[in-house]
């Protein structure tokens, strides 16, 4: 591990200034994946600004009926919070589909959104990985690609990302709140993360010295009757092969409202845009939900191992928006 | 670069000073020798160096010590003071769940916060409907326990250990 100095924040103005003024310097929030970056020789960071004890790890509630839930706040108790469980269940289930309840006492919301691809090849720093050295290549793209993206994907990467809660916020239609030297601003969930291009050391829209203050829910009906669905190889402790976020309601038998996120399927969770476009106003029924997941996942591009994903992609959404209409979530 | 910080381990107060790259882990066991903590993967994935760090669970091999400065670190050891075995350890003796033991102490931890979480009514992934579960069925038992691997594979007696450790906690 390459030598740092450590500081610790005590207020997040000055956070900012101090990552922003040093090239090399990072946040430092739970540390479950930068400490394991640094450690395998990913991440070389000069300069860690730990921000894990600013007051950032309260879940408020909003004047318009969502709520503001702190950059801090762990991934536990998030997932745990009443209200988090009750209007948004989609959340704590992505929540809970994550890591291990060690870690998810440790990781933070901030943290989380901001954890990288677990792409055997950008963690392995003896191969070529564009996102890890630029230019260097992509050894996914012919190498072993069976967890690897069928949406979204370009020429100098192929990966995925590991989030479990960025999908169900992206399905929520979330705001990310940052604060910079200039001051606050906001992000959609949607489009905080990014697909590679041709960056693909870019994971996300947030700039060097950026500060994640906050996420917030906006009030959505529709988000009380939502459900989190992950396969993986694992019946836990495993990164989703694809997972669907959705929530749905339908009215005297055709669909009211509708949000759709998949994860595993590309470098962002990637909000099912399409496939809600297909669904709303039409009949629930089976052919509407198959032609909806046809209409997503039309320009998918499979690679060699992993072209069993747009059959799973497919299925696990039909079977999700099947279980939804009929009341279970 | 240095740091001098101060940690509660197993009740008692230790000062040190240490590289700033030294994870919470190698603290306990290289600085303090402290050594019921257990090296598996260093990576966060296997769980052997689980402690309750104020008092929830944790892994230590992904945390700067410098980072848990006035933290209190209760380990496996420190559940036992004076020798006498914490009812979830008589509980892994009484149920053989063990075979090499090297994964027991953070087993151990992970079940105390484990269970601590469920009686605060935290759900898991397998929870119904996120309500607060009633009891903990063996499902329940192996999803919260998840982060926690034995590569011997005494997870079955491991899951009995914590079901004796929970009747015994009802009926005191």
């Amino acid at each position: 591990m390459t030598p740092f100095a450590y500081e610790r924040a005590t207020d997040a103005s000055s956070a900012v200034a101090r990552v922003a003024a040093h090239p090399n310097a990072v946040f430092l929030g739970g540390g479950t994946n930068l400490v394991d970056h640094m450690k395998l020789g990913i991440a070389h960071p000069q300069l860690l600004v730990d921000v894990t004890r600013l007051p950032f790890s309260k879940i408020e509630s909003l004047p318009d009926g969502g709520i503001r839930v702190g950059a801090g706040v762990r991934n536990s108790d998030l997932a745990a919070d009443r209200t988090v469980r009750e209007r948004y269940p989609v959340l704590s289930q992505a929540l809970l589909g994550g890591a291990s309840g060690q870690l998810r006492n440790l990781a933070t919301t901030a943290g989380n959104l901001l954890q990288r691809t677990r792409c055997a090849y950008f963690q392995d720093v003896t191969v070529p990985c564009n996102k890890r050295t630029p230019g260097s290549g992509c050894s996914a793209i012919d190498g072993h690609n069976r967890d690897h993206a069928i949406l979204g994907a370009s020429d100098q990467c192929v990966a995925v990302h590991p989030s479990d809660m960025a999908v169900a916020l992206a399905a929520l239609d979330a705001t990310v709140v940052v604060l910079g030297r200039q001051g606050e601003r906001r992000i959609s969930a949607v489009d905080f993360h990014r697909l590679p291009g041709d960056a693909a050391q870019r994971d996300s829209m947030l700039e060097h010295g950026e500060l994640i203050v906050a996420v917030e829910l906006p009030a959505l009906p529709v988000a009380a009757h939502s459900v989190y669905y992950k396969v993986r190889d694992r019946a836990s402790y495993a990164f989703a092969l694809v997972s669907v976020a959705a929530a749905l309601e339908v009215r005297s038998g055709r669909v009211h409202d509708v949000r759709i996120a998949f994860g595993g399927v590309a470098h962002k969770p990637w909000r099912a845009r399409r496939a809600e476009a297909a669904l709303r106003g039409a009949p629930a029924t089976e052919e509407v939900y198959g032609r909806a997941a046809d209409a997503e996942l039309a320009d998918a591009k499979v690679l060699k191992h992993n072209a069993f994903k747009i059959p799973l992609a497919r299925n696990t959404l039909r079977m999700v928006l099947r279980q939804l209409a009929q009341g279970g979530r | 670069m240095k740091a001098s910080i101060t940690l509660r381990v197993d009740g008692e107060q230790r000062s040190l000073t240490l590289d700033t790259r030294t994870t919470l882990l190698d603290a306990l066991r290289e600085h303090l020798g402290v050594t019921a903590a257990k090296k598996g993967c260093d990576h966060g994935q296997c769980g052997a160096c689980t402690v309750l760090l104020d008092g929830r669970r944790v892994t230590t091999c992904l945390s700067l010590a410098v980072a848990c400065d006035g933290t209190s670190v209760t380990t496996a050891e420190g559940l036992a003071p004076g020798g006498t075995l914490h009812p979830l350890q008589q509980a892994f003796l009484e149920q053989d769940a063990l075979q090499c033991g090297y994964c027991t102490p953070g087993q151990i931890c992970s079940a105390l916060g484990m269970l601590d979480e469920a009686q605060a009514g935290h759900p898991s992934f397998v929870t119904e409907g996120l309500a607060a579960p009633a009891e903990l069925s063996d499902e329940e038992i192996r999803e919260r326990m998840s982060g926690n691997l034995c590569r011997c594979g005494a997870y079955v007696n491991i899951v009995a250990a914590i079901r004796q450790a929970i009747a015994e906690r009802a009926t005191p």
